[in-house]
């Protein structure tokens, strides 16, 4: 779920192109747009306050009697139906497999270099102190 | 007191009609697009985003597209847009210290785990309008990349917290009281006032803890810590019954650590000052921490006596939509309240000729 | 788990209109137009009004069993509260005592619950007729299926007012509301 939650409508859309179509699936509930309250702690390990609330996206769907949700920040109402879809086809043996190989795996890999990407960028801009200990 | 008056209607949509023209600008020039704005203006679009108090950057960059650059009216239409949505329920506390960290930089250490990384800061810069950005640039080259990307950084309170030199935070999971839905009430505690502020008016706090700093309320403040980088979100959906990873969410934090001189119950030793807001933004983040640590005065038995440390004084003055709710109304008509005055001056100017003359 | 509305917001808007309408012309039989598949022993137009009127602020009660439990809390997201505290409450079967829901105050008469009383039958028939506010002269109004002792045990909280319990019946997709202000003559 992190990693569909992660991923646009347009990815997931074309990670799925390379497979046969998904079951069709009934909306339970949903796709929606809403509220969810983000909370921080008081000096990052206290006790919870309310910080500020944010748009999310919500979907859940029934695909061959499995259910699939998915909430998603953003507004994007085709990603959190494609995400509830996937969440339930996920469920059936026969189409986890492919769904993982074609799917999930590629779109952790490029998440993962992403947030590689700035991890690295952050490193560059780290100081280097040369130390003043020979100095007279 | 204003009273409604009619007649208007045919003058307001021709204002209107105005207004849409001024917004677009000289039609000849073409016209911004809301990602640009989002791309471009990003600091202008997180702060509306945190005054807004509703994080969603697409939403922010249509409200500044829409109030001509005005963040204060921006922040309003997002305010008011967000009382259309259903809530669907509160995230779990967002963990700072997992931090996806794209700037952290700490004045209290030099060498510290994880070094100070700079991220994309003004700081540095020579503040020299580059005229380069006027005539249309090529695209700046690529940053640098380090081969291994940052390590983990602890928070610098944790350290001086394991010397047990920073008061702690008491660990809880008390449910905090929420402004969006019981209006605000005294006496206001911490993780309420840290909700007003967190949406309050950047230039409000950023005076507020300008004075603490000048006298106005004891401060000796050091920032223990800025870090500002993607934390991820979790909700617990109650038809799962357990946390999801819902996506990625840029806050800034500030850790600002104050001198205590300790008290009958506490040894002496640093106390903290938080503040926390979504997006990038800096400036707020310190000023929040700074005005936090003022409001606390009372709970360490400090005397309060400046704005910065009265909870009413900030609270009620500190949300920009609120105040300019106020202050702007004073355009509506108030034409009666207006005419009883007339009649009472009048009045009483009559009287002091009349006694003059006597 | 079944769906909702057919669209979340217009059967919602449509069927809050409907309340509003019954509850301002009590005992006048109204039909909901958009209902949802509300799983037994839910009555469609009490499920309906659930979804339009409760949310993740709104304790609700209700004794439809854990199917109807699943459905109520994944649509609506109130929380379930014990009669004395629920805002909604939704009986199936034969309610609880009247004066254990909550009644509000005396300063805030307005937080008094709302009750949502299946029944097996409403007919603008003879058997009961309303007078009250919102009512020109009578309604005659026939409920089948209500149990024993309601017309007695819900008078009795009129002495409350302006404390008390507003119920909108519900049989089938049919609601008649029953405001606290509405008094309530049984033909013999």
């Amino acid at each position: 779920m992190a990693i569909l939650a992660r991923a646009g409508a347009d990815a997931l859309r074309a990670h799925l192109a390379g497979l046969p179509a998904l079951p069709p699936h009934t909306r339970l509930r949903g796709p929606e747009i809403g509220l969810v309250m983000l909370r921080g702690r008081m000096g990052g390990d206290g006790a919870p306050f309310n910080l500020s609330e944010a748009t999310a996206t919500r979907c859940t769907v029934e695909m061959e009697g499995r259910m699939g949700h998915a909430t998603v920040l953003g507004r994007d109402l085709a990603q959190a139906e494609l995400a509830a879809a996937i969440d339930a086809a996920l469920q059936s043996p026969a189409l986890r497999g492919p769904l993982l190989d074609h799917v999930i795996e590629p779109l952790a890999e490029a998440q993962a270099e992403a947030r590689d990407r700035t991890a690295r960028r952050a490193e560059a801009t780290r100081v280097q102190f040369f130390t003043m200990a020979t100095m007279r | 007191m204003y009273v409604s008056v009619k007649g208007g209607e045919t003058a307001i949509g021709h204002a209107h009609a105005w207004l849409a023209e001024a917004r677009r600008g000289d039609p000849a020039l073409p016209e911004l697009t809301v990602a640009q704005i989002e791309e471009q203006l990003a600091l202008a679009v997180d702060r509306v985003m945190a005054e807004g108090a509703c994080a969603d950057r697409g939403l922010a960059a249509l409200a500044l597209k829409q109030a001509r650059g005005d963040s204060t009216e921006a922040a309003f239409l997002l305010r008011a847009y967000r009382t259309t949505l259903p809530r669907f329920g509160y995230t779990l506390p967002v963990d700072t210290g997992a931090m996806a960290i794209q700037r952290r930089i700490s004045s209290t250490y030099k060498d510290l785990p994880g070094g100070q990384v700079l991220g994309p800061t003004f700081d540095y810069t020579h503040r020299l309008l580059d005229f380069a950005l006027a005539a249309e640039g090529l695209d700046p080259p690529p940053p640098a990349e380090a081969e291994q990307g940052a390590q983990r950084m602890p928070q610098v309170t944790e350290i001086l917290a394991q010397e047990g030199l920073m008061a702690p935070d008491a660990p809880s999971n008390a449910e905090p009281p929420d402004l969006t839905r019981e209006p605000l009430a005294f006496p206001a505690n911490r993780a309420l006032r840290l909700q007003a502020m967190a949406r309050g008016d950047e230039g409000f706090l950023l005076s507020l803890g300008y004075s603490t700093q000048r006298g106005y309320g004891n401060a000796h403040p050091f920032v223990g810590e800025i870090r500002m980088g993607e934390v991820s979100v979790e909700i617990e959906p109650p038809e799962l019954g357990f946390a999801i990873d819902i996506g990625d969410m840029v806050v800034t934090e500030c850790q600002m650590v104050n001198q205590f001189v300790g008290n009958a119950e506490a040894p002496p030793q640093f106390t903290r000052g938080y503040g926390l807001v979504v997006g990038q933004n800096e400036r707020k983040a310190m000023a929040m921490a700074l005005v936090d640590r003022a409001l606390r005065a009372p709970e360490l038995g400090e005397e309060a006596t400046a704005p910065a440390q009265s909870p009413e004084f900030v609270l009620y003055h500190c949300d920009n939509v609120e105040s300019t709710g106020f202050v702007e109304h004073l355009k509506l008509p108030h034409y009666v309240d207006f005419q009883s005055e007339l009649e009472k001056i009048r009045a009483i100017r009559a009287r002091w000729f009349a006694e003059r003359t006597e | 788990m079944t769906p909702g509305f057919d669209n979340p917001v217009l059967g919602a808007q449509s069927s809050f209109r409907a309340m509003l309408h019954a509850l301002s012309h009590p005992g006048r039989i109204i039909r909901l137009a958009d209902l949802p598949a509300a799983p037994a022993p839910l009555a469609p137009a009490a499920g309906a009004a659930a979804l339009a009127m409760c949310d993740a602020d709104t304790l609700l009660w209700h004794d439809a069993g854990e199917q109807a439990a699943a459905w109520l809390r994944f649509h609506t997201g109130a929380p379930w509260g014990a009669p004395r505290e629920a805002r909604f409450a939704i009986a199936t079967g034969a309610p609880p005592p009247l004066a254990g829901f909550c009644l509000g105050s005396d300063e805030a008469p307005q937080d008094g619950a709302t009750l949502l009383l299946q029944v097996a039958g409403l007919e603008a028939a003879a058997g009961w007729l309303l007078t009250g506010p919102g009512i020109q002269h009578e309604t005659a109004l026939c409920v089948t299926g209500l149990p024993p002792g309601f017309v007695a045990e819900r008078a009795a909280l009129g002495a409350l007012f302006p404390r008390g319990l507003d119920i909108i019946l519900c049989a089938d997709a049919l609601i008649a509301a029953l405001p606290r202000t509405t008094s309530i003559r049984e033909r013999a």
